[in-house]
């Protein structure tokens, strides 16, 4: 060893280590490029998960952070399970589930059907559908109250417009009855684009041949429809909704700006319940048990789906 | 194209056809441009029965979406000096002078520099990621790019619990920093699943005859791939810009303050009684329209992004 500094700094990386880096074996570069994105989301994602399960066994307050944590087994669990209002949560969920699937699912496949005939212009109309959906649900939904208020809402006023119903006689958000509806309406709005965009891909990809051979066979365009379009096009439909029951299962935002969860909790989706329990009450433990719940059912359900969605593939 | 073809849709069909899409695209952006027109109106407007197509445009929106204003008496009012601008004249005009800037200026830029921030992480990242699995053996790829994928599952208030106090802990709370990392973790898996499948189309061959060149792999990389991949890695990183710009659940519950975002703060914005719609259009319209651009610039890659590559047209 020389204490020449510089002659240590020009020993410092020997220029048979500097070949090694440069010509780095794949195996090491594979190892060098995918381990900062795991190290990142096993900090952000799994370090959390594993902390939320901890947790969930305990009774710990994050507005108390002083107080003794005890451990309290499955009782969180157990007290989920049992609540009725959390199963009151869970069907404004099921009900916003189904029939924002639904009519997303009628729409956007109507709406593919009828882009795919082809008529002059149908990118430029089918760009000006797709906008709602790229936009910021929260800052969207705020808006949107604004549209539906009772007097001077424009949907309110559509709606008498043609209905010559009082304007100032239904209120979508204050009501009971109709704000499960209301958030159907704007989720509707918003994503049956999405919908649209997975199944004009599958219509794009139905090669004419099997039309031209279907119609030389004399098969009335009802029954091409139904032999050839829609098994065509159903493995894309069946993965459009599996992106929309995920995402919708999550559903914060949007709805959070909308109702609140109001009136009273009939809009309360489970994500703006947990919100409640989590970062109103600080019932921390309790919160974390319901989280754990609910990706368990998220994650389930998912796997389920999928098995189902192979199968229909490999038909 | 022969001149009669079965498969090819009828005159009629495609003219029925064209007018239901009409009609669906126009309503379907009513909202859009009532938000746009909305913040030109003036406070009056805004709220008038029947709602108001015709209007006189005003900028006042603006004005109150960018100041604090307090109330004067009409006879402080009379005895201050003539308005200086176009702005300070709008104000005065209802019995008011400006007190200062808004906030929000600041959180737009939050905005832009946690978006921007999270955005160049993510790609950066999810380029190497996806390049490693799109061409090198790696142990047990399905399973990691599953495990990138299910991270996409967790509600975010699920994650939010433990991602508050493990903030808290390292002082992380409200800060730019702590969100772009946040922002990153989240668009991660996006970046690679879509990267992944840009990198795949291209051609192997490119690199083998680089390397055959005498490029090390890295090289190969660097000069070789990425500059193929360009595309697809400007399309990426527009998805990642706008995932971050529209992110709401986190923000409203990580930030407070500092670094709080855009989407928190305009459904904050108030007048007397109630939200100042005007102000809130005007707000809505600012931060909305680059995102409707991004649409309409990213078209053909659309499909693409919103699925995480499933489906590619």
């Amino acid at each position: 060893m020389t204490d020449n500094p510089i002659e240590r700094a020009a020993t410092a990386t020997p220029p048979r280590l500097a070949r090694r880096i440069k010509g780095l074996s794949d195996r090491a570069i594979a190892w060098i490029f995918v381990a900062p994105t795991i190290f990142l989301l096993l900090a952000v994602n799994i370090f959390p998960l594993i902390w939320t399960i901890n947790l969930s066994f305990t009774n710990f307050r994050a507005n108390r952070p002083n107080r003794e944590v005890d451990y309290v087994g499955l009782r969180n669990y157990e007290r989920i399970l049992t609540d009725s209002d959390i199963w009151l949560t869970m069907q404004a969920t099921a009900h916003f589930l189904f029939w924002t699937i639904f009519f997303q699912v009628l729409i956007g496949f109507t709406l593919a059907w009828l882009i795919n005939r082809k008529f002059k212009g149908n990118d430029l109309w089918t760009t000006i559908i797709v906008l709602p959906m790229m936009l910021s649900p929260a800052v969207v939904g705020n808006f949107w109250t604004f549209l539906y208020q009772p007097q001077i809402g424009l949907f309110n006023y559509v709606v008498s417009f043609f209905t010559g119903v009082d304007p100032s006689s239904f209120e979508m958000i204050g009501s009971v009855n109709l704000a499960p509806w209301s958030i159907v309406i704007v989720d509707t709005w918003m994503w049956t684009p999405f919908v649209m965009l997975i199944c004009l891909a599958g219509l794009r990809s139905i090669p004419d041949y099997i039309y031209e051979a279907a119609a030389i066979d004399r098969a009335s365009r009802w029954r091409q429809f139904w032999t050839i379009t829609v098994p065509m096009v159903l493995p894309f439909l069946m993965l459009a909704v599996l992106f929309r029951g995920i995402e919708n299962f999550k559903m914060f935002d949007l709805v959070v700006q909308l109702t609140g969860g109001g009136p009273g909790s009939v809009t309360e989706l489970t994500s703006i319940n947990l919100k409640r329990e989590a970062f109103e009450k600080w019932r921390t433990g309790y919160a974390s048990a319901y989280a754990i719940i609910l990706f368990v059912t998220v994650f389930g359900l998912a796997s389920v789906y999928v098995k189902a969605l192979n199968k229909v593939k490999e038909r | 194209m022969s001149s009669y073809s079965i498969t090819e849709p009828s005159k009629r069909q495609k003219w029925v056809a064209g007018v239901l899409v009409i009609l669906y695209a126009v309503i379907t952006i009513m909202p859009l441009i009532w938000i746009i027109a909305t913040g030109f109106k003036s406070p009056a407007d805004a709220i008038s029965y029947p709602p108001k197509v015709m209007f006189e445009p005003t900028l006042e929106g603006y004005v109150n979406l960018f100041t604090t204003r307090t109330r004067v008496s009409p006879e402080a009012l009379q005895a201050l000096p003539p308005p200086a601008t176009w702005y300070e004249g709008i104000v005065r005009n209802r019995d008011m002078v400006i007190a200062g800037p808004s906030r929000y200026g600041e959180r737009f830029l939050n905005s832009v520099i946690i978006g921007f921030g999270s955005t160049f992480l993510s790609v950066f990242l999810g380029t190497l990621a996806a390049y490693a699995f799109s061409r090198f053996k790696v142990p047990l790829k399905d399973d990691l790019l599953f495990f990138i994928l299910s991270t996409r599952m967790m509600p975010p208030i699920a994650v939010a619990i433990p991602i508050f106090l493990m903030f808290r802990t390292l002082g992380l709370s409200d800060t730019h920093l702590g969100m772009i990392l946040l922002y990153t973790a989240v668009n991660i898996s996006l970046a690679v699943w879509l990267l992944k499948g840009f990198i795949d189309e291209i051609p192997r061959e490119y690199e083998e005859a680089a390397l055959i060149d005498g490029y090390t792999r890295f090289q190969a990389f660097y000069k070789v791939v990425l500059p193929q991949a360009a595309t697809g890695i400007a399309s990426t990183a527009i998805f990642c810009l706008i995932f971050a710009w529209n992110e709401y659940a986190f923000a409203v519950l990580l930030t407070s303050g500092t670094a709080q975002t855009a989407p928190p703060f305009i459904p904050t914005i108030i007048g007397v009684g109630g939200q100042d719609w005007p102000a809130v259009a005007a707000g809505a319209t600012i931060f909305l329209v680059p995102v409707m651009v991004f649409t309409i610039l990213l078209r053909k890659h659309l499909l693409r992004g919103i699925t995480f590559g499933a489906v590619r047209k």
